[in-house]
């Protein structure tokens, strides 16, 4: 019961910030109202088992959602900035030295393990192509290796991300 | 005024990224770099556009206080959280589909998920 | 000012015609995923612009719409090509 009241909710704010503006009923016209609960119980019927997959509900606390929007507009953006720049330079020069290599970043819930694999996805010439299921170690294509880093058998994230530690950071809004 | 600078030079750095994702796309010699240049470079060049319909929007709402120009600018803000979550999984899901139909990375100095899988 | 909006979007269409070589080109059809993954971020980002030319929301919300539904397709194709359908 709680998945399904949780996805309906969050179903149901997403349908108000989009028809905000529609009628005098507060923002919103009475038929709008109306058919966002409709819609969002059929959502939450329907997708309340993928939204909401553990009982531990860590992320119903907020403390975690302004961790996360600080993240995202600060570490987040700027190696994402970074990043662009670096690969911008490599379509140009042409200077690439690609790989596969394995990071064990040690996360153990599947949230912090699909922020991590996103977050490396857009951030510095670094794209996630596998996860390990056992041991949760991503592994991570690289468009640029360092003269003799392929030796290394276990990348660290400092190796991934230059400025700001980011799997600290998931670490401490997703654990 | 500052607005008008603003959008344009938004708009400027939008389309130069997308520029070189697709440059990247035609000149990458493999299907994983492609998707370095496809993914990172496209969505950062989107966020800049959105960002310059957000800029124009708050503008305009200020100047006129017509309420269409705030929906504007809020639902080009959902566009492009949508956008940048899925094309972030969507890459992952094209390496890793990739990888499973056998396609090695090439050129590649190393490919430690190859000798996991092996 | 409807200058820079029009200009932008001719040329996001341009764009578009090349990620089509790719797309044409392939080799692999990984290769031609990726080139229709970039044509579908470059027309959702065409329709918010387009949104602002022409003074009408609705087209932000298709293009919501639109980048959702893609992705769905990607990810389809990318399941088809990993041999990880009808299990």
């Amino acid at each position: 019961m709680i998945p399904f009241i949780a996805t309906a909710l969050v179903a149901f704010v997403l349908y108000l910030i989009l028809t905000a503006g529609s009628g005098s009923f507060g923002l919103w016209s009475p038929v709008e109202l109306g058919m966002g609960v409709l819609v969002s119980c059929v959502t939450a019927a329907i997708s309340r088992s993928f939204f909401i997959s553990d009982t531990g509900y860590r992320m119903a606390n907020p403390l975690r959602w302004v961790r996360f929007a600080v993240y995202i507009c600060v570490p987040f953006f700027l190696e994402m900035a970074r990043a662009n720049l670096d690969v911008a330079y490599r379509v140009i020069t042409g200077n690439i030295r690609p790989g596969i290599v394995r990071i064990a970043p040690g996360l153990k819930t599947d949230f912090g393990v699909l922020m991590l694999a996103n977050s490396i996805t857009l951030t510095p010439g670094t794209l996630t192509v596998g996860v390990d299921e056992a041991t949760n170690d991503l592994f991570v294509h690289m468009i640029h290796i360092g003269m003799g880093d392929e030796k290394k058998e276990i990348f660290e994230s400092a190796d991934l991300f230059s400025i700001f530690p980011l799997t600290d950071w998931i670490r401490r809004i997703a654990e | 005024m500052i607005a008008d600078l603003l959008i344009l030079a938004c708009v400027g750095i939008g389309l130069l990224f997308n520029t070189l994702g697709i440059i990247g796309i035609l000149r990458f010699p493999d299907v994983y770099t492609r998707l370095h240049a496809e993914t990172k470079t496209t969505t950062f060049g989107t966020i800049f556009l959105a960002a310059a319909v957000v800029v124009y929007g708050v503008s305009r709402l200020l100047e006129s206080g017509d309420g269409q120009y705030l929906t504007l600018s809020v639902h080009t803000v959902v566009a492009l959280l949508a956008l940048a979550v899925t094309n972030a999984t969507g890459a992952h899901a094209i390496a890793r589909a990739a990888h499973r139909s056998g396609q090695a990375p090439s050129p590649a100095v190393i490919d430690r998920y190859l000798e996991e899988e092996a | 000012m409807t200058d820079i909006w029009t200009g932008a979007v001719v040329v996001l269409g341009i764009l578009i015609l090349l990620a089509m070589i790719r797309l044409v080109l392939g080799p692999t059809v990984p290769d031609r995923v990726v080139a229709l993954d970039a044509v579908n971020t470059l027309t959702v980002a065409a329709m918010i612009l387009l949104a602002v030319i022409y003074r009408q929301i609705v087209f932000v919300d298709v293009a919501i719409v639109y980048a959702l539904l893609s992705f769905v397709g990607t990810l389809y194709i990318a399941k088809s090509v990993g041999g990880e359908l009808g299990q």
